[in-house]
């Protein structure tokens, strides 16, 4: 038997979770180290998933098999396509710099409590969540998939309600107090999400007789399973709701502004760049290719529902106050436009909203985590507490700008290129929608270039004259992360080489060829 | 020698990267890194030049190919590069007149702290306008066109410790985003209609598509072109955009940039063609944006915005010409070219006064400068000329094919267009005329002012800070300075006479755009004596007013029509009433609904559903505890609700 890639993949950051929050409580400094050992490590085993997958072999590689629960045909199946290695990449690349940038996050006030040990837990959380998260992205087997889908919930709760902002402005109590509700709101909504998708588990299950995506798809595509046009659709909105609200969508987003508000930076991007890419990676596996039918049946109002997100998104994002907040509502808008790709039913529109959910996870990251920095140094979520920060902290600034212009898809930055194969993808086959959804680049450069004015520019505020600059440690976060959005902006091609040939899976399951153009004028 | 092509990109690119990330080690020699790397781009178009004008005329487009950018099935973008006659008209203008103004803002900038990061912003629009006009594909131009976008934005807010430079840099960028939407469309539709947006096979296939998705293709373009060139109705950023340091103004928003729209269309001459109801809406933008740019010109006492104005005026010009079709391409590219020569000059020229004049703007504080700033009066002066028309001049040349074009169009169109473009002739002569008066004759008004005015505008910040009621000693500025201008001023003399003997200019771009002799009901010496007529009158008309008598230091109440275009005719509060305050109630209403509506309807349908209400009231007093039930009930269901339908 050869070596399980896939499981090591998972195992290691979760085996590293349980060492982690085992050092003693003395040695915090250690316990962080651990982890930023880890999670290069896991990267380090992403990278040979990446080198070992073939994009031109077959659809599933590195796969794993084993029995499980005989008595339900439960399988532990592992396996991963194009798209799942993309965002296992993504998901290793991130989780680095999260630690590093919440490196001091979790340091307790007064060394006093002995018992109580907030550093190793956050670290030990963090990698938890990127155990389960890569373990979502690999398993081939609905009930597995599911499992983890759900057991994410649990250390991302500890995660946002156990830590917050230092600063508050109503203080500790009343931030605890909101802390707690922004986790609670974020836990029911995913669990209603998961409870409803287990509604529809367990009737795949009954219809089907087992568990494993592979054979599901290909009972359905040869005919030997036939499956009632009521009860795939049934299936299809069970599954669908739960993805919707991770992703989410529009009406389902209203917990991720207060998650992404009461958690700290890091967290805030572990759930938008990389949690929340769970739902929409699951809808391009499990929607389209266990109900293909279904999913066209419910094509039109989905399309509706993204473009709603991404214009409404945008349209909040532009009346924030709150910094956080702000780029919440921009992500709201950004997965609209991821789902809309999916939903679009064409290579260029699900080969971009792949690319897209990379490189949302790098942009958000970069821009999120100086926003972070720069949260930290006052002590403010506020936009209007800040002003003039350009002039005592030019790299602060000039970092922070290029992570907006990369949440505007500026061209040359990789955001841009994804973004414009949604919309070329969408447009060709739903020229109105394409239009409208436009329309949301000009919102983009709205909300951030406002974002940008309020805090950098203008006299400095005296609150932020003693502002130092970027530190070491936070250069360290944030170079590497513009390095790779420039990278992937002019050369996107190593990422669409590998997720392309899945796309086409993707679209022969659900039976759809792009539209012809009107003269064939390519050579 | 295609290999070379990519190097014009890479000096300025290489430039601005070493420039905005190497720190302050490099503030003492930056500003000499990026006018060398500029310069080099020069040199580099100068020997392609050499190699182009080798060649014949039919093998003069070279294709650099160098990386494919975005593959996605029939979603072919490449990394490609195309240099060919109206690419290297650009690459010349666009790299020459840009490495004079790095001379100058060696100069013009040297006592900013922040003198280094200029010039890496200068590197970097240079590559991204070469980029734009060197692009082989509609996506990659559109690389080049936000990129120049951004260099803009960042080059308006250079002195973003101003509010008023932010708002502007941001509002610049705003606008010209509304444009990008069309452009976005336009490389979907081409996508659509095509099955690809690179030049050569859509330019070919052109004329087989149907007219009606030509026509959209054509009229998104054009949308992407208000929005760069500050055409109507996209206008309204230029004005503010003079927030920007004076080079800034004199190579970006004047010279190079924003005639990147007429590119647009003179190299979509193909789609224009075929579409002529298109082709119309191009023609009446063009005409009336030279007379609205016109008009504003006329009421600006800021003499940058003045000339913002004029700006704005001449790229109508442009636009008109380029929807003339192949009657008018060629002319429209050659007076961008000479535009670029006496705009540029102009813009450096003000820049020179201000340099002297403790960064003063309002021309009503100016007068009597010739003596004190001779180069400038005359290199000013002879931009002045040139732009006016005067006979033998560069302008002179470029406009009159326009208006002939104009009024060869033919019919009632023909006749309003002409009219318009001989109106606007007249209007020029006039503001222009008025600026060159309240500069450098008169009375001098900057000596012992009694009052100030109010709200003088000042877009230079220095004015803030030094000599508020000093008064100003005017003087030359330095040789750096100066040399450029010089330069600038030789091109605005004898560029137009170099262009057009031997229709050398027309020989050189027809292969490209295409060329047809119009069928004109007036003959070419009609058009120049009544162009000579409308110039002889507007100079008369400013001489009469500003010459004549003395300029009041404070603005008279003027008519209606002045107080409008002193407002910039009411197109800011426009915006202000449309978009602006709508969607401040838009957002501020949807925060609200978001906060009350959506988030409550859903929460409380969820509380219906399951009595969560009550199970959220219990977590929120943190008993984790009772999550864990939650978990290890729901795993029981699961195991319950399975064992169960195993059974039936």
């Amino acid at each position: 038997m050869s070596f399980p890639l896939l499981t090591a993949t998972a195992a290691l950051p979760a085996l590293g979770a349980v060492a982690t929050a085992a050092v003693p409580a003395a040695r915090r400094t250690a316990a962080k180290w651990l982890a930023l050992l880890v999670s290069l490590a896991t990267l380090a085993l992403a990278v040979v998933v990446l080198v070992r997958f073939d994009p031109d072999g077959a659809r599933y590689q590195l796969t794993e098999s084993h029995a499980w629960i005989k008595a339900f045909g439960v399988r532990y199946e592992l396996g991963v396509d194009g798209i799942a290695v993309a965002l296992i990449a993504l998901t290793a690349l991130l989780i680095p710099f999260i630690v590093l940038a919440g490196w001091h996050d979790a340091d307790p006030l007064e060394t006093g409590s002995r018992r109580w040990r907030p550093t190793q837990g956050f670290f030990a959380l963090i990698l938890a969540v990127e155990a389960m998260v890569i373990i979502s992205f690999e398993a081939t087997d609905v009930f597995v998939f599911y499992i983890f889908f759900e057991a994410m919930l649990i250390p991302m709760y500890f995660l946002i309600g156990g830590f917050g902002d230092r600063a508050h402005e109503h203080g500790e109590e009343a931030a605890a107090t909101q802390r707690s509700y922004a986790a609670v709101k974020f836990l029911l909504y995913n669990l209603v999400g998961g409870l409803i998708m287990l509604a529809a588990v367990i009737g795949l299950y009954v219809v089907a007789g087992n568990f494993s995506l592979a054979e599901i798809a290909q009972a359905r595509a040869n005919g030997t399973l036939h499956m009632a046009t009521s009860t795939e659709r049934w299936l299809f909105l069970g599954f669908f709701f739960a993805f919707a609200v991770k992703a989410p969508l529009w009406p389902l987003h209203t917990w991720l502004p207060n998650a992404m508000q009461e958690s700290t930076a890091p967290v805030a991007v572990l759930i938008t760049a990389v949690v929340d890419k769970v739902g929409t990676f699951a809808m391009l596996r499990f929607c389209l290719q266990l109900f293909p039918e279904a999913s066209k049946w419910a094509t039109p109002v989905i399309l509706v529902l993204a473009v709603i997100s991404i214009v409404y998104g945008a349209l909040l994002a532009v009346g924030q106050r709150d910094i956080k907040r702000l780029v919440a509502y921009a992500s709201i808008s950004h997965f609209g436009f991821i789902v809309l790709g999916i939903f679009a039913m064409t290579s260029q529109g699900q080969s971009g909203a792949t690319l897209y959910m990379v490189n949302h996870g790098i942009s958000t990251a970069a821009l999120m985590l100086v926003a972070g920095f720069l949260i930290s140094r006052r002590g403010s979520r506020l936009i209007a507490d800040y002003g003039g920060v350009q002039k005592v902290a030019p790299v602060l600034a000039g970092t922070f700008l290029i992570g907006g212009l990369a949440t505007l898809s500026l061209p040359g930055l990789a955001p841009f290129v994804s973004e414009f194969l949604v919309l070329v993808g969408t447009f060709t086959r739903y020229p109105a929608i394409g239009v409208v959804a436009t329309f949301g680049i000009v919102l983009a450069a709205l909300y951030t270039l406002v974002l940008y004015q309020r805090t950098m520019t203008g006299p400095v505020k005296p609150e932020v004259s003693a502002m130092p600059d970027l530190r070491a440690r936070e250069l360290v976060v944030v170079a590497p992360l513009i390095v790779l959005l420039i990278f992937l902006g002019v050369y996107p091609k190593p990422v669409t080489d590998i997720v392309n040939p899945a796309v086409k899976q993707t679209m022969s399951d659900v039976q759809k060829k792009d539209p012809k153009p009107e003269v064939e004028a390519a050579k | 020698m295609e290999k070379l092509i990519a190097l014009l990109i890479a000096a300025p690119l290489l430039g601005a990267a070493v420039l905005l990330v190497g720190g302050r080690r490099l503030d003492r020699v930056g500003h000499w890194i990026g006018t060398l790397l500029s310069t080099a781009s020069f040199v580099i178009g100068l020997v392609l030049f050499a190699g182009l004008l080798g060649r014949n005329a039919e093998h003069r487009t070279l294709i650099q190919h160098l990386w494919t950018w975005v593959p996605v099935e029939s979603f072919q973008a490449d990394v490609t590069f195309r240099l060919d006659q109206l690419s290297m008209t650009f690459v010349l203008l666009i790299t020459g007149v840009g490495s004079l103004i790095h001379l100058y803002s060696v100069g013009y900038m040297a006592h900013d702290e922040r003198r280094r990061r200029f010039f890496g912003y200068l590197n970097l629009f240079l590559a991204a306008m070469l980029l734009l006009v060197l692009a082989d594909n509609y996506l990659l131009l559109y690389v080049g066109w936000e990129g120049v976008g951004l260099a803009s934005y960042l080059l308006i807010g250079f002195w973003q410790h101003k509010p008023s430079a932010a708002t502007a840099a941001k509002k610049a960028f705003l606008v010209n985003r509304v444009g990008d939407v069309g452009l976005s469309i336009a490389i979907m539709l081409l996508f659509t209609t095509f099955g690809t947006f690179a030049f050569g096979p859509v330019l070919d296939h052109a004329g087989s598509a149907s007219e009606g998705k030509l026509t959209a293709i054509a009229l998104m373009l054009l949308l992407a072109a208000c929005g760069k060139s500050a055409q109507v109705p996209l206008q309204s950023w230029l004005g503010d955009a003079m927030e920007g340091p004076t080079p800034v103004s004199a190579l970006i928003h004047a010279a190079t940039m924003v005639t990147a729209g007429v590119y647009l269309i003179v190299r979509s001459a193909a789609v224009f063609n075929a579409a002529p109801d298109a082709q119309l809406v191009v023609t009446v933008v063009g005409a009336v944006t030279l007379l609205f740019g016109a008009i504003v010109g006329c009421a600006k006492d800021d003499i940058k915005k003045a000339l913002a104005g004029s700006t704005m005026s001449q790229i109508g010009y442009m636009v008109l010409a380029a929807g003339l079709g192949p009657v008018g391409y060629v002319f429209a590219i050659m007076h961008l070219v000479t535009h670029g020569f006496f705009k540029a000059g102009l813009f450096l020229g003000a820049g020179s006064v201000m340099h002297g004049m403790n960064d003063e703007v309002d021309m009503r504080k100016y007068g009597g400068l010739r003596t004190y700033m001779p180069v400038t009066f005359v290199t000013f002066g002879l931009g002045y000329l040139a732009i006016i028309g005067f006979p033998g001049l560069s302008g002179f040349f470029s406009k009159d094919k326009i208006i002939e074009a104009a009024f060869a169009k033919g019919g009632t169109e023909g006749w309003i267009l002409g009219g318009a473009a001989l109106l606007g002739a007249a209007i020029t002569a006039f503001y222009m005329t008025r600026v060159m008066l309240m500069t450098f004759f008169g009375e001098e008004r900057w000596r012992s002012r009694p009052t100030r005015s109010p709200e003088a505008p000042s877009a230079e910040p220095a004015a803030e800070h030094q000599g508020e009621h000093a008064e100003p000693h005017p003087h030359e500025s330095p040789k750096v300075m100066t040399i450029p201008m010089i330069v600038l001023a030789v091109g605005s003399v004898f560029g137009g006479a170099f262009f057009s003997v031997g229709d050398r200019f027309l020989h050189w771009l027809e292969p490209v755009t295409g060329h047809s002799e119009g069928d004109s009901p007036l003959s070419a010496a009609t058009v120049t004596g009544a162009t000579m007529v409308c110039l002889v009158a507007g100079v008369a008309i400013a001489w009469a007013q500003y010459g004549r008598k003395p300029v009041p230091a404070v603005a008279p109440r003027g008519s209606l029509l002045t107080r409008a275009a002193r407002r910039d005719l009411y197109q800011d509060d426009l915006n202000h009433v449309v978009l602006v305050r709508g969607g401040e109630h838009l957002t501020r209403s949807l925060v609200y609904v978001d906060h009350t509506l959506v988030d409550g309807v859903v929460n409380g349908t969820a509380a219906g559903f399951g009595g969560l209400s009550g199970r959220l009231r219990r977590l929120q007093n943190g008993f984790a505890r009772s999550y864990a039930v939650s978990m290890f009930g729901g795993a029981a269901l699961l195991v319950a609700a399975t064992l169960l339908m195993r059974a039936v």
